[in-house]
C-alpha cells in the first residue's frame, strides 16, 4: 500500500507520540535525536525498503543499519508499526531482562545489527553493500549516521572503501541535526562542509530537508549516481515536532516532567488532529 | 641477502627434537594459507579481507586464484573487521585476515560490538602473532590479545601449536557459524607428536605425572622438548598439553593436571596477565585441587629488544628455561 505524504505525516506524528510515551515511561531515552529522525525512517519503512516482517529472512531484503544506535526509541516504534513486534512490549523499554535496550540489537525483531558505538554502522553497511555485490544482488543498504557521529574516523575509512568499490547499492543518511551533548557540531568539532566532504571521497552527495517526505523520498529511492555510493545530508531539526525540545540541547537524552511530557502530547495531540482533518 | 632469522631452538634442543623424531614443519602461517585456499575454492561463500596484509598473511596466491573471493581494505583495521561483519551478516564466511597486533587493539571495539556481540560469524585471523615480529619493537607485538579476547562474551580464541593444528583450526572455523579468534606465528615450526585435535579440547602430547607443561600456541613444541629434556636429565616424566583453545578452556584437563602433579608450568607467548597462565589459575583457584604452579610468559615490563628467539630465550621461553622453571618449581 503507497501512503500519501498526508498519510505520512500522520504517522510522523503518531510516532513522536508513542516515543515520548516510551521514553517518558521508561524514564530514559535519547529524545531529541529520536524525533530529529523520525520523517527519515518513516519514509525508508513505509515507502523506500521492501522490508517487512514476512520477508525479514529473505537474502533479497532491503537493510537498515542504524549506525546513531542512541536514537533507538525512534528505531522500535517505526519497527512495531511494521508489525515486527505488538508496541505494547516497548513498556519493557530499559527493564530488568528486556530486549529492548537503549541500543538497537538483533534480539529484537527488524534490527539488522547491534549498534551504539558510534562509528560502525557505515563499515557495516560497506560489508553489506560489497556483498550484495558478489552476489549480483538488487537489494539496497541504508545507513543512519549522526553528524556529530562523523568525528569518528572508522566512518572516513569506511567512506574511502564504499567509493573504492564503487557502492551504488549503498546510501548514507546523515541526520544532521547540527548538536550534539556538548553543544553545536560546528563548535565541538567542525566537519562542514560535509558536502564537499563527501564529494571529495568519491560519494554522489545532496542536501535535503530530513522533514520533506518527497525530498527524502526521491533522494532515497534510488543511487544517486551510477557507481558511486549517496550521501544524503539531511537536514533536519533536534527534538522535531514539540515546540520547547527544538534547538535545544539538552534534550539530547533529556526525559520531559510530568508537565512537559503533559505540553508535548498536547501538542503532538493538536497535529494530529489536524491531520486527522486533512487525512 | 638478509641474514637467517636466529633459530628458536638452541643445539640442544634441536638433538632432543631429533631423539623424538619430530620433523621441523612450514611456518603456521603457510598452513593457514594453503588451508583457506583450499576450502574457499570449493565454497565460492568464502572470503578472505585484508588490510594491505595479503603479502604478510601469504594470501597472494589466494588472491590470484580466486580474486572474486578476496576483499582489501587498505591500512584500515576498524573498517577491516567492520566491513567483516557486515559480509557476514549478508552470509558470507569471512575470514579477516591482518596482523595480530593492530587487529586486537586497533579494531577491538569493532570485534567486540561487530563481530562478537551482534553474533556475526567471521574468523578474525590474528598474523605474526606475539612477538613473532620481534625486532620491529612493542609497537608490532600481540601480547595482549588472549586477555583482550577472553574478556569479550561469545567468541572462541584458538592458538594452533603446529601445522596439523593450524590446518584443523581453520577447517573447523570454516564450519563453525561462530565468531573466532585465530592467532598464529610466522616462523617454521616443528611438526608436534599426533593426536587429534578438537577445538576446547586440549591435545596430550605427552603423559606423565610428576609436573605438568600446559602450552598455548607455538609454545608448545618447547615445553615438550623441555618434558624430554626431564625425563632424560632428571627422570622426570611431565605431562605436556597444547592447549590451543584459550576460550572456552578445557577445564578438566586442567583440573586433572593440578590434581594428578604436584607441579603445574604454564607458557605462553603473551603477557603473563590475563592469558592462558592466569585461566588456568583461576580454574584451579576455584577448585579443591592444590599444586605449585608457575607462569610463564611476558612479564609486565618494557619488553627486551630483539627477535622472537632473544625474546623467547630472555623470558624463559625455551626447553632449557621451561625445564629449569619445572625443576624450580617442583625443588
Amino acid at each position: 500500500m503507497a501512503f500519501t505524504d498526508q498519510q505520512l505525516s500522520k504517522k510522523s506524528w503518531q510516532y513522536r507520540r508513542q516515543t515520548l510515551e516510551i521514553i517518558k515511561h521508561a524514564g530514559a531515552g535519547h529524545t531529541g535525536g529520536s524525533l530529529s529522525c523520525l520523517d527519515i525512517l518513516n519514509v525508508l519503512y513505509n515507502r523506500v525498503m521492501n522490508v517487512t516482517p514476512e520477508n525479514f529472512a529473505d537474502a533479497s531484503r532491503d537493510r537498515y543499519v542504524q549506525s546513531k544506535g542512541h536514537s533507538v526509541e525512534a528505531l522500535f516504534v517505526v519497527l512495531a508499526d511494521k508489525g515486527f513486534f505488538p508496541f505494547s512490549e516497548l513498556e519493557t523499554l530499559c527493564q530488568y531482562q528486556s530486549h529492548f535496550v537503549g541500543h538497537p540489537t538483533r534480539k529484537v525483531g527488524g534490527v539488522e545489527q547491534n549498534t551504539g558505538a558510534l562509528g560502525h554502522g557505515l563499515p557495516i553497511s560497506v560489508g553489506m553493500a560489497i556483498a550484495g555485490k558478489m552476489d549480483d544482488a538488487n537489494y539496497r543498504v541504508y545507513t543512519l549516521l549522526g553528524d556529530g557521529e562523523l568525528a569518528e574516523g572508522s566512518n572516513w575509512e569506511a567512506a574511502l572503501a564504499a567509493s573504492h568499490y564503487q557502492l551504488d547499492n549503498l546510501t548514507a543518511i546523515i541526520d544532521c541535526n547540527t548538536l550534539q551533548i556538548t553543544g553545536h557540531t560546528r563548535d565541538v568539532m567542525n566537519n562542514e562542509p560535509l558536502d564537499e566532504k563527501f564529494a571529495a571521497f568519491g560519494w554522489a552527495v545532496r542536501r535535503v530537508d530530513g522533514h520533506d517526505f518527497a525530498a527524502l523520498t526521491e533522494a532515497l529511492s534510488s543511487p544517486l549516481e551510477t557507481g558511486k555510493p549517496s550521501a544524503i545530508i539531511a537536514e533536519t531539526i533536534k527534538g522535531k515536532g514539540v515546540s520547547f525540545m527544538e534547538n535545544v540541547g539538552k534534550w539530547h537524552h533529556g526525559v520531559p516532567s510530568d508537565e512537559e511530557y503533559q505540553k508535548a502530547l498536547a501538542e503532538i495531540a493538536a497535529h494530529l488532529a489536524e491531520c486527522e482533518a486533512t487525512v | 641477502m638478509s641474514a637467517p632469522a636466529p633459530s628458536l631452538y638452541s643445539e640442544n634442543a634441536k638433538q632432543i627434537a631429533a631423539g623424538l623424531g619430530l620433523k621441523m614443519g612450514r611456518p603456521n602461517l603457510e598452513a593457514f594459507a594453503d588451508t583457506l585456499l583450499e576450502l574457499a575454492r570449493a565454497d565460492r561463500n568464502i572470503i578472505a579481507v585484508t588490510s594491505d596484509s595479503r603479502g604478510s598473511g601469504k594470501l597472494t596466491p589466494f588472491g590470484q586464484s580466486l580474486p572474486k573471493q578476496i576483499v582489501e581494505m587498505g591500512i584500515a583495521e576498524q573498517n577491516l573487521v567492520g566491513v567483516a561483519a557486515g559480509l557476514a551478516s549478508a552470509g558470507k564466511h569471512v575470514f579477516a585476515v591482518s596482523p595480530a597486533c593492530f587487529l586486537t587493539a586497533r579494531s577491538l571495539e569493532q570485534i567486540k560490538n561487530d563481530i562478537a556481540y551482534s553474533d556475526n560469524p567471521v574468523t578474525l585471523v590474528g598474523i605474526s602473532a606475539g612477538v613473532s615480529y620481534g625486532a620491529l619493537g612493542t609497537t608490532h607485538h600481540s601480547l595482549h590479545d588472549f586477555a583482550a579476547l577472553r574478556a569479550i562474551n561469545n567468541l572462541i580464541v584458538i592458538a594452533p601449536a603446529d601445522n596439523f593444528e593450524t590446518q584443523a583450526a581453520v577447517k573447523f572455523a570454516a564450519a563453525t557459524n561462530k565468531p573466532i579468534y585465530l592467532r598464529f606465528g610466522k616462523a617454521p615450526i616443528y611438526e608436534l607428536p599426533v593426536a587429534p585435535f578438537e577445538a576446547g579440547r586440549a591435545r596430550v602430547l605427552r603423559a606423565g605425572n610428576d609436573a605438568a607443561l600446559i602450552a598455548s600456541g607455538e609454545t608448545a613444541i618447547h615445553a615438550l622438548l623441555a618434558a624430554e629434556w626431564l625425563a632424560i636429565n632428571h627422570n622426570m616424566q611431565c605431562r605436556v598439553l597444547s592447549l590451543h583453545t584459550i576460550k572456552p578452556l578445557d577445564t578438566e584437563v586442567i583440573l586433572a593436571c593440578a590434581k594428578d602433579c604436584r607441579a603445574v608450568t604454564t607458557v605462553e607467548e603473551h603477557m603473563i596477565y590475563g592469558g592462558l597462565g592466569e585461566a588456568c589459575a583461576g580454574v584451579i583457584a576455584q577448585s579443591d585441587a592444590r599444586c605449585k604452579f608457575k607462569i610463564v610468559g611476558i612479564p609486565d615490563e618494557y619488553t627486551v629488544t630483539g627477535s622472537q628467539a632473544d625474546i623467547f630465550r630472555h623470558y624463559g621461553i625455551s626447553m632449557e628455561g621451561l625445564a629449569q622453571t619445572a625443576l624450580t618449581l617442583i625443588a
